[in-house]
């Protein structure tokens, strides 16, 4: 089965077609999304922000990850767990969906680099825990992440808007192309 | 005495009209709102988080408000800004969005408390301080910016 005839047999389940038309359910799991932002990437971003030395600077920094951890895993399975609801609820279309595939792309690379820190520069944490600001590859790691998840933000909000669907044509063929649009009747 | 001349007016003003001619101007400016709602989230979480004696327990209080303190101001600039900028483009679907009045009450009512009893309370000195105190203060701040984010949310529900 492809891709996208597992998303459109996902669509054609009972759950996704009822989360899918429920009144309050999907507004209440976007909601969940959206404010769990505060928490998994509120405190992930003052933890990048103490790598960069520009806040927190006299706590150590294991004791800044190790203090914020637990608010960004559990933040994160929140997003994780809403988020791939929101996706059942409307499987083709976000598979679809230009500004998902982004997400999708920034989100796996911001886990290498989250993968690069911890198996790297964290391993010798002892040596810079004091430091005001971190040695070089450690505020790259802290900087890389605030850019991939800025993106991953607004990518996830544009998804919402509809300017690329593939029901919306005609759109230029690079659109197409990565959007994976089957178009039929090519003018 | 009404508002509504005064959300009419909103809507014509410049900043209005360029938004709403714009097809992704509104967009870009939400994108922004929600990044720093990203940044304001994790200024007043590890304060209050602090104040709960759920994180940083080795530090002062008054350590990790004053760090927290520029990008708590920074973000909340960006995110009125921002919001005032969307207001502006649909202030008539506001003026009718019960969760709109619930959002601007609540924030008014957030900094406000943020700015006075908040403020006193994570710049005294520790040995002054009663844990209960600063535990009641630390979730009213938290309630309170919970219903701001919770009822912009909803205003994009509405109508």
């Amino acid at each position: 089965m492809s891709l996208l005839g597992f998303c459109q047999w996902l669509a054609s389940t009972p759950w996704s077609i009822a989360l899918h038309e429920s009144l309050y359910m999907y507004p209440l799991v976007e909601s969940v999304h959206v404010l769990t932002l505060t928490v998994f990437l509120g405190t992930a971003v003052m933890l990048d922000l103490r790598l960069l030395g520009l806040t927190l600077r006299k706590v150590d920094v294991e004791e800044v990850v190790a203090r914020l951890a637990p608010w960004m895993i559990g933040g994160f399975v929140v997003m994780f767990a809403s988020g791939a609801m929101l996706f059942y609820a409307i499987p083709v279309r976000s598979f679809q969906n230009v500004f998902f595939r982004f997400k999708v792309i920034f989100l796996v690379l911001a886990g290498i680099n989250a993968w690069l820190f911890h198996s790297g520069i964290y391993q010798t944490v002892k040596k810079w825990n004091l430091d005001r600001v971190p040695p070089k590859r450690a505020r790259m790691a802290g900087l890389i992440s605030l850019v991939l998840w800025a993106f991953i933000v607004i990518a996830g909000r544009m998804i919402a808007y509809n300017w690329f669907d593939c029901d919306i044509q005609p759109q230029p063929a690079i659109v197409n192309w990565w959007s994976g649009c089957i178009v039929e009747n090519r003018q | 005495m009404t508002m509504l001349p005064f959300f009419e007016w909103c809507e014509t003003t410049a900043i209005a009209s360029a938004i709403k001619n714009s097809p992704w101007a509104f967009a870009v400016i939400e994108s922004f709102h929600l990044l720093g709602l990203a940044v304001i989230g994790g200024a007043v979480l590890i304060v209050n988080l602090r104040l709960l004696g759920l994180a940083f327990r080795s530090q002062p209080v008054s350590e990790i408000a004053h760090e927290a303190q520029p990008w708590f101001v920074g973000s909340l600039t960006v995110m009125l800004t921002t919001g005032v900028a969307m207001f502006l483009s649909e202030a008539m679907k506001c003026y009718y969005s019960e969760s709109f009045s619930v959002k601007m009450v609540s924030l008014m009512l957030a900094i406000v408390f943020t700015f006075t009893i908040h403020r006193r309370l994570v710049i005294a000195e520790e040995a002054a301080m009663r844990p209960h105190r600063q535990k009641l203060v630390a979730l009213i701040s938290l309630a309170l910016w919970f219903a701001v984010a919770a009822a912009g949310r909803w205003i994009g529900f509405s109508g």
